[in-house]
């Protein structure tokens, strides 16, 4: 049982040193597999919420293990790409009443500065530009695991709507809407 | 004063029949209004808020009203009225109360039913629960139907009950109307007291 231990034990260490002596090769551009997944959440008064994802974009970043300063991402979204689960709140969301799909195709980001938050994540600054208005906002990337050449990072953030003019259905909808997306990168 | 007499409509039943009238021929006007705001889905969105605030309000207003109809004794009818008239007048005032109530609650169910889940949030102060209804499209579709017959219904009803007030206030001059508006004139003009 302790031996079993001690392998496993050394075969952790053994991947985190791995991991550590690797992450300099990772330095690279990646584009935004379609793989990866852009999920948000809106809660509502009493509990519960709209959870959503949009299923088409498109995106790249550069990475730099070394100096993370060094790296930027830049991601832009189709609004009309919403998905709930349910299609009439879909056509609101696409409708002039939240994105206005139609007037404005896409929603993009672009990173002005990335900076160390831990040994494996970052914040993300930059500007979000939705529905006309472009603002700064801030999203935190953590690096969630890579596979062959392929990586992943987590990136969440908060970024408030009614800046936006999607400020519809405060205060029963919150007017923050939390982002949780999964980014798979892959190398150019 | 504040309670009917034989006569005449207290303070309390004035205030809540034009209340009441007043918010449900809104409501009316509002429910179609949200049904031909889809061009516009943030007006529509914000109309259905406003419809249903006020539609709670005036389901807890109608039902207080009911109590207080229940409790105070109704003014007899006027005189030189038919025995078929009153029936007819008394049928039209219960199923008219019984709307003021039940055609909010439908409201209610079809927020209750519906699958969009949007929370009632009367006034964006309180929240009120959703029935115990299963959702379901169609559950929906048949509460909005029931709603907008009943609603619909109730607002030629009420056109009845105005036209036959204004007939009988102006045709019969029986001062079927001016009881409805002050406490106190039907008394004066008898020259009874005001009852306080």
């Amino acid at each position: 049982m302790f031996k079993t231990l001690l392998i496993a034990a050394a075969i952790l260490i053994g991947a985190g040193l791995a991991h550590a002596q690797s992450l300099s090769e990772l330095r690279g551009r990646y584009t935004i597999a379609p793989s990866s997944e852009i999920a948000f959440f809106v809660g509502q008064v009493g509990g519960g919420g709209i959870r959503g994802r949009f299923s088409r974009f498109s995106g790249a970043f550069e990475l730099h293990p070394d100096d993370i300063a060094r790296s930027n991402v830049t991601i832009t979204l189709e609004p009309a790409s919403v998905a709930t689960g349910e299609s009439r709140v879909e056509n609101f969301l696409r409708s002039k009443a939240v994105f206005d799909a139609a007037a404005h195709p896409s929603i993009t980001f672009r990173s002005t500065s990335v900076r160390p938050a831990g040994p494996n994540s970052a914040i993300i600054e930059g500007t979000l530009t939705a529905r006309g208005v472009t603002r700064r906002e801030t999203f935190h990337a953590s690096f969630a695991g890579r596979q062959g050449r392929d990586i992943a990072f987590r990136v969440v953030g908060e970024v408030f709507r009614s800046p936006y003019g999607m400020d519809v259905g405060t205060p029963i909808y919150s007017n923050i809407v939390h982002f949780d997306m999964m980014l798979q990168g892959q190398p150019i | 004063m504040w309670r009917n007499s034989p006569h005449s409509y207290g303070l309390i039943a004035i205030l809540f029949h034009w209340t009441i009238a007043i918010l449900f021929l809104g409501q009316i006007g509002l429910g179609y209004l949200t049904q031909i705001t889809t061009g516009d889905p943030r007006l529509q969105f914000d109309l259905y808020q406003w419809h249903k605030s006020l539609g709670f309000l005036t389901m807890v207003l109608a039902l207080l009203r009911l109590a207080w109809a229940l409790a105070a004794a109704k003014p007899r009818p006027v005189p030189r009225t038919s025995r078929l008239e009153a029936i007819a007048a008394s049928l039209t005032h219960s199923t008219l109360i019984a709307m003021t109530i039940f055609v909010p609650f439908t409201g209610w169910a079809v927020a209750s039913t519906s699958p969009l889940m949007i929370p009632s949030f009367a006034f964006n102060l309180v929240l009120v629960p959703d029935l115990p209804l299963r959702r379901s499209e169609a559950a929906e579709a048949l509460w909005s139907n029931i709603h907008a017959y009943l609603a619909y219904g109730s607002g030629v009803l009420a056109f009845l009950h105005a036209t036959a007030a204004l007939y009988h206030q102006f045709a019969r001059r029986d001062g079927t109307l001016t009881r409805m508006l002050s406490p106190v004139s039907q008394d004066v003009r008898r020259g009874g007291t005001p009852a306080h």
